[in-house]
């Protein structure tokens, strides 16, 4: 009985949705699998993740209120009264940090396999884009509890967008909604956080799975492994225990180490000692303390953000500048570039953490 | 002009004109107004006299910007910007060296504004105190 039912509600649903079409593409849709196909599945968490974000966040809406006078009210509100505030707000804050670093994950991943290769550049392009924007999402969200150390994160962050030639004064202004970290400042970023930043990630996430799609898996340059596996079920079951995995992680993180509200912004207060931003911000601040005020009498922090964005562009072009790999031939220089700015950034977050009197 | 080119041209500004009409409210609603910025402030009532014990310091809202005013362990009073050079942190007094910190890039200045070390790539500005009966005023200085 339930299953003739269930037949008709699928025959229903089939008919208007056409959804054995889409049974039909992914069992006939195959993803490589080789001794590196691991990597594969750190989009899918990815993805997941953003998901997970996705659904916390229109929860914590429900509670939060943008305002300077209510803001940090509002946490300790969702925190410590609503009914799994603790959970949820512990939940949004935990998986937007691991999001990040997977996302650093997926990128050199993919840096390392060269998979931004002709014709992926785009899915490369896009995935890049989709990286800065949650690290938008990141800092955005970093001011929205106004503590303390939000506050004064906001303050070195703008100040770098202020320090950039010709527009830096007007882009700092627009971002801040005024001269200075104030309500204007609280309402902008609540506005990114919550609908320029999602609108343009949805868009981007919307082309690169297209892209991924259309375009298949890449395999890595040399890879004689023809194995290939259906994407439906075999690759989403596999992807599915990441995700489990992922979901176990962020339980054992938020109930065990629930996120910190901190005590309130207090524009007037000095900066508290030992202040840092979010730990995937911190290989730039370190650097920051590293660079001499002046470098051949230009200011050497000026500097220091001309090359971090130099950097960043070059970084976007890779596809277009690695022209070996492109004719399926390895390119170690790459390589060899990659692993240096992988141990970079790693060297440099981690000086942050144990020399933080740099 | 032919009579196509003409409806082409006019057709074509009318859209432009149209596109330019919904862009440019919106444009103008999303920048911050110029206005409610408050202007200069030349001069504050920082403190009450008496109220700093000596070799301790305490930041204040000057104009748009913050302030701090140091009593020295002599006695002496002294204001400076409390905005870092670096990248605007609020610096604070470290009484143990005398000296003024930011802990965000570890800059450090004395109390006549100087870098002593770190990043930061200019002094701190000094500003005039006087003790007016029972206010301290701090005024920037001409």
């Amino acid at each position: 009985m339930a299953a003739k039912i269930g037949q008709s509600v699928w025959k229903f649903l089939d008919e208007r949705f056409l959804l054995s079409g889409l049974i039909a593409f992914g069992k006939k849709k195959t993803v490589p699998e080789h001794r590196r196909s691991f990597w594969y599945f750190f989009g899918g968490i990815c993805l997941f993740l953003t998901g997970i974000q996705i659904a916390t966040g229109i929860m914590l809406l429900l509670y939060y209120t943008p305002s300077v006078d209510a803001a940090h009210e509002s946490i300790q509100f969702i925190m410590g009264v609503v009914k799994f505030g603790w959970l949820i707000r512990s939940v949004h804050s935990w998986t937007a940090n691991i999001l990040v670093g997977l996302l650093f994950v997926h990128m050199f991943s993919t840096f390392f396999l060269k998979a931004y290769r002709k014709p992926r550049e785009l899915t490369w392009v896009t995935g890049f884009l989709l990286l800065v924007i949650f690290m938008a999402f990141g800092f955005s969200g970093y001011l929205l509890p106004w503590n303390e150390l939000s506050y004064n994160a906001t303050r070195v962050g703008t100040d770098i967008a202020g320090s950039l030639p010709f527009i830096g004064h007007w882009l700092k202004t627009f971002i801040l909604g005024g001269a200075e970290v104030s309500q204007a400042t609280l309402s902008r970023f609540f506005w990114f956080h919550v609908a320029i930043l999602p609108l343009a990630a949805l868009a981007l996430i919307g082309i690169h799975i297209l892209l991924v799609q259309t375009l298949g898996m890449s395999k890595p340059i040399g890879e004689r492994n023809t194995k290939e596996i259906p994407f439906f079920p075999d690759f989403l079951y596999k992807d599915a225990l990441g995700w489990t995995l992922m979901l176990v992680l962020i339980g054992v993180l938020c109930v065990f180490l629930p996120w910190e509200i901190g005590p309130k912004a207090d524009p007037l207060a000095s900066t508290p000692l030992g202040i840092k931003p979010e730990w995937y911000f911190t290989f730039m601040f370190t650097t920051l303390k590293l660079v001499p005020a002046h470098i051949l009498s230009i200011e050497g922090e000026k500097l220091a953000i001309l090359a971090f964005m130099t950097g960043g562009l070059l970084w976007l072009l890779v596809p277009f500048l690695d022209k070996r790999a492109g004719r399926e031939k390895r390119s170690p220089v790459f390589t060899w570039i990659g692993a240096a700015l992988a141990l970079y950034i790693a060297i440099m977050t981690i000086l942050t953490y144990t020399v933080p009197k740099l | 002009m032919k009579r196509r080119n003409f409806v082409d041209i006019f057709l074509g500004g009318s859209l432009l004109a149209t596109i330019a009409a919904f862009v440019y409210p919106v444009v103008r609603y999303v920048l911050p107004s110029r206005s409610g910025g408050g202007g200069v402030q030349n001069s504050v009532t920082a403190a009450k006299a008496g109220e700093l014990p000596p070799n301790t310091a305490r930041v204040f809202k000057f104009g748009s910007s913050t302030a701090i005013l140091v009593n020295t362990p002599e006695g002496k009073l002294v204001a400076l910007s409390a905005v870092c050079t670096h990248l605007t942190c609020t610096v604070r007094f470290d009484a143990e060296t005398g000296t003024l910190f930011c802990p965000c890039h570890n800059g450090r200045f004395d109390l006549g504004g100087n870098v002593l070390s770190g990043p930061p790539p200019r002094p701190l500005e000094t500003y005039a105190v006087e003790v007016s009966g029972a206010d301290v005023i701090v005024s920037r200085e001409s």
